[in-house]
């Protein structure tokens, strides 16, 4: 929009540490407790995690429903199954946590070399003051089309991870939506890990809880991947929102675009948004872009938004990042009521178009009426 | 019969500055029936009087008074002055991505009638309003304005015209930037605006060119916040050939040649 401001942004700077640096590990030992102050936990509420930064033990389990469409097997398995922690390592002490805690895991697999209907994957909390923590491996075999919706509802606290697991030659559609009560607290590493030629299109939606953090990172396996991750997202009053998307560019010639859009109503809504993209010396012939739009709609919100470019070759195809935070454009106001439209609808067309871009990006019917559904219940929240 | 009148009507743009008087005293009575030419120089404020007619936020009345048959047009937001039957062609029309055309229109014509259009008769009447102006239909699903060519704009600006179907238009140099086709069908859709009712048109215009096609009935030299001159016609002509410096004491052409 043509009024918004850009914020100010780190500019192709390198970040307080190189990205190339950033620990993992599987063991929630090896991190340390953090305290807040953590670059990558400075803009978290910690006092509302519920303990899961500091090692709070499970008190109940979430319930993992799967509507599999045909060809597509589900699984529940268990902590040693070999098939886990293929698609990448816990980035953060909850991510971590998450996985040392874990008991059983849900395992999706794409049928290779076939084209399969959306499955969903429900998970539901495991209410209200319950901690819990969980895994879902999603595997998309050789040549494999397909779509995962994840759908999270419900209670309680929740870690995951969520890990995407993408042959060579697959393409998977993947839709997390976090839908959650108000209560909610969810802090969750999506790990997406591409073959040679495969291709992610990753929507997160976060609507409802009282705290959610999603980590999406991206990592290629071969040359020829293609990385899409999508991100809608709708802070209410005193809801934090948190999106840390991560693009490990390690391999040639491949493709990655990020693209977040938030909108903000209400006193203390905060959201915050960190895009980091990190182009190794290997990955000559990347192309990149990300972009992180918010949308201020009432006073006492406040959107954060970082984006980090690290580049490590010359030899790239194209890299670049955006941000901007603004307000409601009063040009398109004027616009739009200069022809009649009451201000309040004249508003809700502006706030439905500046998501409609992302919402025509999903390929399921149902998913795209619900979230049209949502962001109109998020409007009339604004206009009572 | 609609009559859009104007009395003494002052205003000042709002700036982080102090405030700056724009306006300053223009009278001016717009009947149905009749098109008035107002024709200036840059800077002379043309604009400012189309946008604080329409209640654009930038702009603040200090005094004077706007009324459109008898009722107060400053008492009213942007909407209500859409619907009691205003209707401004903007020069730079604002893009509003991820908003379609085909509901946009929609929406407007909604609201401006009162009731929403019988569907059928509507894609119909959309239809037929396109191809008069020469436009793909293929722009119904795009966004509203985003990324079409000046002249695209201009084109969708005299759509919503004869959609809207005003009592008075008021069009902010409708024909800057188009080219001599785009010239020729914007115009003979503002002239079939005109003969569709009782309406009144208010052509706001830098050059004497759009006025080979559209006749006017009056034409008002707009200087320094005010109207300087009035007269028929003839006054056009006159500032085709000698241009604006008599009036603001520096060589500005009204023609292009």
């Amino acid at each position: 929009m043509a009024a918004l401001s850009t914020q100010p942004h780190s500019h192709g700077l390198v970040p307080v540490a190189s990205r190339a640096e950033h620990f993992t590990s599987y063991d929630v030992e090896a991190f340390e407790v953090p305290g807040g102050r953590e670059e990558i936990w400075r803009f978290t509420p910690l006092k509302r995690l519920a303990g899961l930064h500091s090692g709070a033990a499970a008190t109940g389990s979430v319930a993992v429903e799967v509507n599999a469409a045909a060809g597509v097997t589900v699984e529940t398995v268990g902590r040693d199954d070999e098939r886990l922690g293929k698609a990448g390592v816990p980035g953060d002490r909850i991510a971590a946590q998450a996985y040392s805690s874990f008991e059983n895991a849900t395992v999706v697999t794409l049928p290779g070399d076939a084209k399969s209907e959306p499955t969903t994957v429900t998970v539901t909390g495991a209410g209200e003051g319950a901690v819990a923590y969980g895994h879902v491996l999603v595997k998309a075999s050789q040549f494999a089309e397909g779509t995962v919706v994840l759908d999270y509802r419900g209670s309680g606290a929740y870690a995951e991870n969520v890990e995407f697991l993408v042959a060579d030659g697959a393409h998977l559609q993947v839709i997390a939506i976090h839908d959650w009560a108000d209560d909610a607290v969810h802090v969750s590493q999506h790990h997406v890990k591409l073959g040679r030629d495969a291709s992610i299109k990753h929507t997160v939606v976060t609507l409802g809880g009282d705290a959610v953090r999603i980590t999406p990172v991206v990592q290629y396996a071969g040359k020829g991947g293609d990385a899409e991750l999508f991100g809608l997202y709708f802070a209410d009053a005193g809801q934090h929102q948190e999106h840390r998307p991560f693009i490990d560019h390690s391999q040639p010639n491949c493709r990655s675009n990020v693209v977040y859009k938030g909108a903000l109503q209400g006193e203390g809504a905060h959201t915050v948004w960190i895009g980091d993209v990190l182009i190794r010396v290997a990955a000559e012939g990347t192309e990149t872009f990300e972009l992180n739009r918010n949308l201020v709609l009432t006073d006492g919100a406040r959107a954060d938004s970082v984006p980090n470019l690290e580049i490590e070759t010359g030899e790239i195809e194209g890299a670049g990042h955006a941000s901007a935070t603004g307000r409601f454009d009063d040009e398109q106001l004027f616009y739009l009521q200069a022809r009649g439209i009451p201000e309040e609808q004249a508003r809700r067309l502006v706030v439905r178009g500046f998501f409609q871009e992302l919402i025509a990006k999903i390929a399921v019917p149902e998913v795209r009426e619900r979230l049209e559904a949502a962001i109109e219940a998020e409007l009339e929240a604004v206009g009572a | 019969m609609a009559t859009l009148e104007i009395k003494d009507l002052h205003v000042s743009v709002v700036s982080e500055d102090a405030p700056k008087e724009i306006l300053k005293g223009v009278d001016l009575t717009i009947k149905a029936g009749e098109t008035h030419a107002i024709m200036g120089p840059n800077g002379s404020g043309k604009s400012t009087l189309s946008y604080a007619i329409a209640g654009h936020p930038k702009y603040e009345i200090t005094s004077g008074s706007v009324t459109l048959d008898g009722e107060d047009v400053l008492e009213m937001s942007v909407d209500e002055r859409a619907r009691a039957g205003l209707f401004l062609a903007m020069q730079y029309p604002v893009e509003v991505p991820g908003v379609s055309m085909s509901n946009f229109l929609r929406t407007a014509a909604t609201a401006v009638r009162g009731e929403a259009p019988n569907l059928r008769h509507w894609v119909k009447e959309v239809k037929g309003a396109m191809a008069d102006l020469d436009i793909d239909p293929a722009f119904a699903e795009r966004s509203v304005n985003e990324g079409f060519s000046g002249g695209e704009k201009k084109r969708h600006e005299i759509l919503q015209l004869g959609l809207l179907k005003p009592k008075v238009a008021i069009l902010d140099e409708t024909d800057s930037g188009l080219d001599v086709d785009a010239l020729r069908v914007v115009s003979e859709g503002v002239n079939r605006y005109k003969a569709s009712g009782d309406v009144g048109v208010m052509l706001i215009t830098h050059y004497t060119r759009i006025l080979k096609y559209i006749e006017p009935d009056f034409v008002h030299v707009f200087a320094n916040g005010r109207i300087v001159e009035s007269g028929g016609r003839e006054l056009a002509d006159q500032l085709e050939n000698e241009g604006y410096v008599k009036y603001t004491g520096k060589a500005e052409a009204a023609s292009l040649s």
